[in-house]
């Protein structure tokens, strides 16, 4: 009766190695102390998992007006609810928010045409994202021009004041960067030494000292009855201070690239802004794509120390909301909403970088 | 920080010598300009805060709030310049802000050596101590040998250790580095007692597990009036703070409420209240104001007795009692001299 030459057909593998349980069996238990700390591992994710889902969620209040809405023991996320709006815009005048949402909303639709392949001349769009755009927003945010109303700095805050904040430092932290971290690489020894002078002050400071002269100290120094935009003296201390990273990281890009791909620069003929434009930059850039993502992010969350000088960005807002009298006590619920909103930037940050790195990957990667 | 300090200090001094050069120009640079800049701190519990709308409210808004409906008849005419504790002198001196309402503590130090001028207490503050209900404990004088929670190396835990050698008490010291530490362990029954200054006691009273279950206790072991603050050297423009001020105690001391002022402003026959209300007397004049000023004041801020239990009193979660701040013919010391 037996067909197949005197053998038998192979047996499927055992079901205890294949499979959910196989792959059980291999990773989780496959000896005694490993069966111990899987154990061990789940108890652990056990308890710290229950209480917090049960408070985020099953225990927790979602609507309502005021605190006493809060009563089922777990999160009052009414209390999230109910300051919103204030979380996102601070101050600005309610009637006025369009402004803002539209000036994201552009900002979003330029960053999805940019990543779009077949959109023609992107080298323009991106050049107008870079320079026009932040023209175009900064209108919008402050208006007093063609028949919008002005909003003094002073009102701006919250989520929107952050992204400015950040968005600024972004924008200006990287050209200026550039320009030093060549400043440092320069033959000519003024440049040389102004560059490392710069940086190295600044990088030697701490962030909130920057902040705290900026809002301390330079009034006092200013002819008196002259008050210069709070909002502005933060920008420029949190640009100066990030160009001098920025400057540093793009550096070491720089001296990643080969010594032959400057001599070959030379022996096209280009001038020295030409090689570096066309030839070093680009590659050197693209190098160094995780650190700069790497700062960025840093910049990000650096931006929440503007509450020493008493700037309503997202996180001091969200102190003063359980500063209220009527909100006391709702600090966790705060806390937790604030990590929620600094996550889901960094990470799409983080995101993007690697996508970014991946796209220009020209099959040099070591 | 000392050196910090002792170079503001000079600069402070080097600018309070240029200072006589503001008289009269803050009234003139704040009604050229349309409002009132004041100084508030970024959030405190009944004092400076704003609400769900992003407005500004507390006791110390409602002494700028005052103030603008003084000068302008318009309690809305105040932008709101929110500091820290550490830059407020500074946005003073520099004159970013023309009034400073940012429950600041008046001393001798900083009333004459930063080139500044209180105008007034709107909350006599000062340190006062919580127990548990269980304790059974009505004053402090019955706290000997209690354990204390404190936050170390403040002037807290000095004025506790002074008050207790003065009473000739002993008691046990739990320190902890943070104020909301030392809130938890309370919380937790770590100690008996807490203290920290009064209007603070009542913000973390609510924010215990069970806010009926605990109580301040009455007395005050150390002086923290609290008050508006200018520059030194514009006299016009301190008159105007002060007074905004003492229109709002006087109205209370009168009965002159928001709710009634339109009808004694009708019907009374009481020369204070005539006076007051800008019907007799001096008036405005001297302050070069119009002369329903305080008329303005109470009708949109109100008296002092309804701007404390607005905020911080009966009619706020805070709940905290009037105490020190009731009038002087009311047990309190909340006193304004009459206006004539």
């Amino acid at each position: 009766m037996i067909k197949n030459n005197g053998f038998l057909p192979a047996l499927p593998p055992p079901s205890t190695s294949v499979g959910v349980i196989g792959w059980l069996r291999q990773n989780l238990f496959p000896s005694p102390l490993n069966t111990v700390l899987t154990i061990l591992a789940i108890y652990l994710i056990y308890l710290v998992t229950v209480p917090t889902v049960s408070w985020v969620f099953l225990n927790a209040d979602w609507v309502g007006e005021s605190r006493n809405a809060c009563t089922s023991g777990g999160a009052c996320w009414v209390f999230v609810a109910a300051r919103f709006d204030l979380f996102m815009y601070g101050f600005y005048p309610e009637s006025e928010y369009w402004r803002i949402n539209l000036a994201f909303a552009i900002l979003a639709l330029l960053l999805v045409l940019l990543n779009i392949r077949q959109v023609p001349r992107r080298g323009w769009l991106a050049a107008f994202t870079l320079i026009g755009y932040p023209v175009v927003a900064f209108y919008l945010f402050s208006g007093g021009l063609f028949g919008l109303d002005e909003v003094e700095t002073s009102r701006w805050g919250g989520l929107s004041l952050t992204l400015v904040l950040s968005g600024v430092g972004i924008v200006a932290s990287l050209p200026i960067g550039i320009v030093l971290a060549l400043g440092r690489n320069s033959q000519m020894p003024i440049v040389k030494a102004v560059s490392i002078v710069f940086i190295e002050f600044w990088r030697g400071v701490p962030l909130i000292t920057v902040l705290f002269m900026s809002s301390v100290m330079l009034p006092l120094f200013l002819p008196e009855g002259t008050s210069f935009d709070k909002l502005l003296r933060a920008m420029i201390g949190i640009v100066l201070f990030e160009s001098a990273y920025m400057a540093e990281v793009v550096r070491g890009g720089l001296a990643a690239i080969p010594r032959g791909q400057y001599e070959a620069a030379k022996a096209l003929g280009l001038n020295y802004w030409k090689s570096m434009v066309l030839i070093i930059l680009p590659q050197a850039l693209k190098l160094v794509i995780p650190g700069i993502v790497n700062t960025f992010i840093a910049l990000f969350k650096d931006t929440t120390l503007v509450l020493i000088i008493g700037l309503f960005d997202l996180l001091t807002t969200i102190e003063a909301g359980f500063k209220d009298s009527n909100w006391l006590g709702y600090a966790v619920e705060g806390y937790v909403f604030a990590a929620l909103i600094y996550w889901i930037f960094c990470f799409s940050m983080s995101r993007y970088s690697q996508n970014l790195e991946r796209k220009l990957h020209t099959g040099h990667a070591r | 920080m000392k050196k910090l300090f002792a170079l503001t200090s000079a600069i402070a001094l080097l600018t309070s010598v240029s200072s006589a050069v503001y008289a009269g120009v803050t009234l003139d640079a704040v009604k050229k300009k349309g409002f009132i800049q004041c100084g508030v701190n970024t959030g405190v519990p009944g004092f400076a805060g704003t609400d769900d709308k992003g407005t500004w409210k507390g006791i110390d808004v409602d002494v700028c709030r005052a103030a603008a409906a003084a000068i302008f008849g318009d309690a809305s005419k105040v932008q709101y310049t929110p500091l820290t504790a550490k830059e407020r002198f500074t946005a003073l001196q520099s004159g970013e802000i023309d009034i400073l309402s940012r429950n600041t503590t008046w001393t001798l130090t900083r009333d004459t050596s930063l080139g500044l001028n209180f105008a007034g207490v709107n909350y006599y503050d000062g340190q006062g101590f919580m127990v548990k209900k269980s304790l059974g404990v009505s004053s402090a004088k019955e706290l000997d040998g209690a354990s204390f929670c404190i936050q170390a190396g403040t002037t807290t835990e000095l004025n506790l250790t002074d008050y207790f050698r003065a009473n000739n008490m002993a008691y046990t010291p739990i320190t902890f580095d943070t104020s909301p530490e030392t809130a938890a362990a309370f919380d937790a029954g770590r100690c008996d007692a807490l203290t920290s200054d009064q209007s603070q006691l009542y913000a973390l009273r609510i924010q215990l597990k069970d806010p009926e279950g605990a109580v301040v206790l009455p007395e005050i072991i150390s002086k923290e009036p609290l008050g508006p603050v200018v520059r030194q050297g514009d006299d016009e423009w301190f008159n105007i703070v002060r007074w905004s001020l003492y229109a709002m105690i006087n109205a209370e001391e009168l009965g002159v409420s928001s709710a009634n002022i339109d009808e004694l402003a009708a019907s009374t026959k009481d020369p204070n209240i005539l006076r007051l209300l800008g019907q007799e007397g001096i008036k405005g004049k001297g302050m070069g104001l119009e002369d329903n000023w305080a008329v303005n004041i109470i009708k949109q801020v109100g008296n002092y007795g309804e701007i404390f239990e607005r905020n911080v009193g009966q009619d706020s979660p805070l709940k905290i009692a009037r105490g020190i701040n009731a009038l002087w013919n009311k047990g309190g010391i909340q006193y304004a001299p009459p206006i004539r």
